[in-house]
């Protein structure tokens, strides 16, 4: 199948995947909600003391990223179980790679419009000034977000299968994220710091090798792990 | 005379499944040709819907072999799948799209025109609500809106699993009319059902799985229900 074919049935998976979400609202309200509240528990955890929680503000906005997302990655699969629908999407002939790079569009849209909310609850709750390399940031959440996404989709697929999914999904997703996640907090942290050492490039590049590295894996592995 | 390989619609060859420790069939062999409707009977839990199940590729068998149409279920099952259409008894379509949205998503993982889903919806009798959406549509119309996507894909060889169910009789005539069309055109269907009558009009030959085994059916039935132990006691099937 051609490459036009493959990129016209990922941007239809991926246009399925947000109008149905869009019309029935119920995943991103109860995600937002969740991440949101997370937020809040560390508030709260964290107590009055405003440079403990400045300090601790890239662990609260990745960690409340990460719960949120399994939530969501979780449920653009279960948008097809529900209904039965994937069997059929599953019929379609072609590679199966565009199904997964369609639910990738997807889940990245959903979980960027999450960092929105979640980065805005952050700094408000956190007591943290938008940093002045506030561009870098913007790059470590898009590529945090890439590789919190790739993995997520990814295992979202393989615990699809499973009827204790949702255990499964945090289980093999979380470990394997461990690289992602403290690459993406080292440099928000760095940068939210002012970048004094200079330290943000080196976790940015090592953020995008992960990405990288895991974009590829999963593209040519997720034809084994979506089948029966 | 022997048709070839690739005039055989399905070539099943002692196909075997399991599901667990239980093995659901247990070498099942089964030819189809090209331009032919078949109709397959059994009780519940026989394997009637597993065998479809690995004649379309959604799982593989633990033992044996079969190609449609050539194409080996295993090895080329991208090639089965362009060969394929399977009416699943689950409609398998998303509540919150219309109708039109959800052929014509269909259309598009097909790789087909945007105007054989329209085309498609006005067959099955739906185009009064195809913008609307289909959480509230009944059983019927949700079986309806899934025979329009299989009338999307005009497969050679159409796996139906219990078309006529939540159909009423304009229905039950559209399902047979989509199976005369596709045997008209050189292709193959193959029919499971518990109620004959309904298929026999499109269906020339009948087999039963019984006990993980496809046997022949010891006559052609007429009306009704397939009667249990209705089947001949051995034979192959080709």
């Amino acid at each position: 199948m051609a490459f036009r074919d493959e990129w016209a049935r990922a941007r239809a998976v991926a246009w399925k995947d947000l109008t149905t979400e869009r019309r029935s609202k119920a995943g991103f309200n109860s995600v937002a909600a969740l991440a949101v509240t997370i937020l809040v528990l560390f508030g709260f955890a964290l107590g009055p003391d405003t440079e403990a929680a400045r300090a601790a503000a890239p662990g609260a906005l990745w960690l409340s990223a990460l719960f949120a997302g399994v939530l969501a990655f979780n449920r653009s699969y279960q948008v097809e179980l529900d209904g039965g629908a994937l069997e059929p999407l599953l019929l379609y002939p072609g590679a199966r790679r565009s199904l997964f790079a369609g639910k990738l569009m997807a889940n990245f849209v959903f979980v960027a419009l999450l960092m929105a909310i979640v980065i805005v609850v952050s700094l408000v709750l956190f007591h943290v000034a938008v940093p002045a390399a506030w561009p870098m940031l913007l790059l470590v959440v898009l590529f945090g977000t890439i590789g919190l996404v790739t993995l997520g989709t990814f295992y979202a697929a393989m615990a699809s299968r499973s009827r204790a999914r949702e255990v499964l999904l945090p289980l093999l997703l979380f470990p394997m994220l461990v690289p992602v996640l403290l690459a993406a907090m080292q440099a928000t942290k760095a940068i939210l710091d002012g970048d004094i050492m200079h330290e943000a490039g080196a976790w940015i590049s090592l953020l995008v090798a992960f990405d990288l590295i895991f974009l590829i894996a999963t593209f040519f592995t997720f034809d084994y792990v979506i089948e029966a | 005379m022997n048709p070839s390989e690739a005039d055989l619609a399905i070539d099943a060859r002692m196909l075997a499944r399991r599901f667990g420790a239980r093995w659901v069939l247990r070498g099942v062999s089964l030819a189809l040709r090209s331009g032919e409707a078949a109709g397959l009977v059994g009780d519940n839990g026989s394997g009637k819907s597993t065998l479809l199940r690995l004649l379309c590729t959604l799982i593989r068998p633990n033992a044996g072999s079969a190609t449609i149409f050539g194409a080996d279920v295993v090895k080329s099952a991208d090639r089965v799948r362009e060969l394929v259409g399977f009416l699943s008894p689950v409609p398998g379509v998303y509540d919150d799209l219309t109708a039109r949205e959800n052929v014509r998503f269909a259309a598009t993982m097909l790789g087909r025109p945007a105007a054989q889903a329209d085309a498609a919806l006005e067959r099955v009798g739906l185009v009064h609500v195809a913008s609307e959406r289909v959480r509230g549509f009944s059983s019927g119309m949700l079986r309806r809106l899934s025979l329009a996507r299989l009338l999307v894909q005009a497969p050679r060889l159409i796996l139906l699993d219990e078309p006529y169910n939540n159909f009423d009789a304009q229905g039950i005539e559209l399902v047979n009319a989509v199976i005369r069309e596709t045997v008209a055109r050189g292709g193959s269907a193959l029919v499971v059902v518990h109620d004959v009558g309904l298929a026999a009009p499109v269906v020339a030959r009948w087999f039963g799985l019984r006990d993980g085994k496809i046997e022949p059916l010891a006559g052609a039935p007429t009306r009704g229900v397939a009667p249990a132990g209705a089947f001949a006691s051995s034979g192959a099937v080709h």
